[in-house]
């Protein structure tokens, strides 16, 4: 999937992602993405457009433990965060909500603000203006949890496998 | 080679042995959520299955916008209150309690040995009392509200070896600002981080709660303080004794060691907009400020209190700046109240208001207005994260806080408490 190339710098935190005055009163995810990044970059929810790729320097997403920083993201358009390192519990998140995120230091220093970049999530593999780069393969948990869509449908695809067992055997 | 306490403890439960960079599933004993327990219920019932499995294990406390400041926020708790009834969940500490870290640990719930999961940042708190305590996202909550299981990558540890002793007029809050300052708000990222020596096993329980309160903002996925004589006497007050005490092996392998003398140490100020730009509290002084915050769950404890009021007693806070004060919890405003302190906070010109988060995550209760500067002793000053993205944090201690309210601007406070 072809989008441009959103270009942060580090300690992205997720109070300038989603504010937190947003944070405890019900939202779709639609009305979340229109806040996104919303503190650091004004422009980003109106302009956004569905593949876009962000591109950050270190500890993306630290600070505060609210998904909707992945959430709004990905209600954006962003197709995937590649980031020199992640905040743990973003991470999590990213990847529980189905937000592929990749450690990539090469494509951080190569790629600017606005650059044309295309994504191959199988392959693991970007490509802009003719380079292409390999990203990190993510562990198979991981891949599953993002093929079912996020965490929440993979549990309950698991609890529905499990209650159907307990069925067999009795 | 010996293990730390992160390697001891997560291979206990998962009944493997296991190093660094392993990933265990584990049962949490603790499933801590707050205000945001209404998301997590929406999740809940995507799973399409009708109990939680442990309603035992369950923790919800109501603090980050209590009470109700809209009816948003109030239909929220509704749904909170509707679902705790209907799961029969006895943990639940309504809008009058106090902040969820708090509550949690007075009530006995945080002890050695124990994992405890959080829908909150700052649930590496527990740390404090030598349980493994890590903060996780909405889904993952719901998620292990449904299954009792979660997975977690066996974190690299950093040790920190604090000597010497705190100064008069220097406290944990300094200690921490100062590491996170020398060493970066991503430092301990995917990492625990162990306290150790002469100046950790001094620190007093609301102190160690501080530091670990804090490694969050140093990335850490948990602190840990070696429990010792101090959080036995205060479980056994409580009459908790169902724990046990796991360590550190003497031989553990470390991902580093760091070492900060304590005998050294100055007031430390967290500036904009990070909580790494950390300077002594001589480089900033004289700023002047519009709003000043004594509270939080860094920060609102009876010693936080006490310091503060040490200060302020006899003395107006200065005509120029609104002081807000926000005991911790309920159980933490009776005792100040009865200590006297509360009079002290109120004849000196501060706002006391109900135990709870306050304006720290800029949901109510003093929200700034574009181009004001708060000096609080929360644990953020991230841009925005108070109000108007156009105004400006700074994080201190309590004593330098209530110091620089007197003046109206950043002032050691080491002049009022020699």
């Amino acid at each position: 999937m072809k989008g441009k190339v959103w270009k942060y710098g580090d300690n992205v935190n997720t109070d300038v992602i989603f504010p937190g005055k947003y944070t405890y009163t019900p939202l779709t995810p639609e009305e979340m993405a229109s806040h996104a990044l919303e503190d650091l970059d004004p422009e980003f929810a109106r302009l956004v457009r569905p593949g876009d790729v962000i591109v950050a320097g270190r500890n993306f997403g630290c600070g505060s433990s609210r998904e909707q920083a992945a959430i709004c993201l990905k209600a954006a358009g962003i197709q995937a965060v590649i980031a020199r390192s992640f905040a743990r519990i973003f991470f999590r998140n990213a990847i529980n909500q189905g937000l592929p995120v990749f450690v990539q230091e090469e494509v951080v220093a190569d790629l600017n603000q606005g650059d044309e970049v295309e994504l191959n999530l199988e392959a693991g593999e970007l490509v802009s203006g003719g380079r292409q780069w390999r990203l990190p393969p993510l562990p198979s948990m991981v891949l599953e949890i993002i093929r079912a869509g996020g965490l929440i449908p993979y549990t309950r695809q698991k609890l529905a496998v499990s209650k159907s067992n307990e069925g067999k055997r009795e | 080679m010996g293990r730390t306490f992160s390697e001891k403890i997560l291979g206990q439960r998962a009944g493997q042995e296991v190093r660094a960079g392993d990933i265990v599933v584990v049962s949490p004993d603790c499933i801590l959520s707050h205000d945001n327990t209404a998301a997590i219920i929406n999740e809940f019932r995507k799973l399409e299955i009708s109990r939680v499995r442990r309603a035992e294990k369950l923790v919800i406390v109501l603090d980050h916008v209590v009470p109700a400041s809209s009816e948003k926020y109030a239909l929220n708790h509704k749904v909170i209150r509707e679902f705790v009834a209907e799961q029969g969940i006895e943990n639940f500490f309504d809008v009058n309690q106090g902040i969820c870290h708090q509550v949690l640990s007075e009530h006995g719930l945080a002890a050695p040995g124990k994992i405890i999961i959080g829908a909150d940042s700052h649930t590496t708190t527990y740390g404090a009392f030598g349980a493994f305590s890590v903060g996780v996202g909405r889904s993952e909550v719901a998620s292990v509200w449904a299954t009792d299981e979660l997975w977690l990558r066996v974190p690299e540890t950093i040790k920190v070896n604090l000597e010497g002793n705190l100064p008069p007029g220097i406290y944990a809050k300094d200690i921490i600002l100062k590491l996170i300052g020398d060493h970066g708000a991503d430092k301990a990222n995917y990492q625990a981080v162990e306290f150790w020596g002469e100046g950790a096993s001094s620190l007093s329980l609301a102190s160690r709660m501080v530091l670990c309160n804090m490694a969050a903002e140093m990335g850490a996925k948990n602190g840990y303080f070696a429990p010792d004589q101090k959080v036995f006497d205060f479980l056994q007050r409580l009459e908790v004794d169902d724990y046990e005490v796991v360590t550190s092996d003497s031989d553990a392998c470390y991902s580093e060691i760091i070492t900060l003398n304590l005998d050294e140490l100055e007031p430390q100020v967290a500036c904009p907009h990070t909580v790494d730009n950390v300077r002594p509290v001589g480089e900033v002084a004289g700023l002047a400020f519009h709003q000043a915050l004594i509270g939080t769950c860094t920060n609102g404890r009876l010693e936080d209190l006490e310091v503060a009021a040490k200060i302020l007693r006899g003395r107006k806070v200065h005509p120029r700046v609104r002081v807000l004060v926000i005991p911790a919890s309920r159980k933490e405003l009776l005792k100040a109240l009865k200590k006297g302190l509360i009079d002290i906070f109120i004849e000196a010109g501060c706002l006391i208001l109900n135990p709870g988060c306050g304006p720290c995550l800029g949901a109510h209760q003093g929200i700034l207005a574009p181009g004001e500067v708060a000096l609080s002793t929360a644990n953020r000053n991230f841009r925005g994260r108070m109000g108007s993205r156009e105004s400006f944090i700074y994080l201190a201690s309590p004593a330098t806080v209530a110091a620089s309210a007197l003046e109206g601007q950043i002032t050691d406070p080491r002049k009022y408490l020699s």
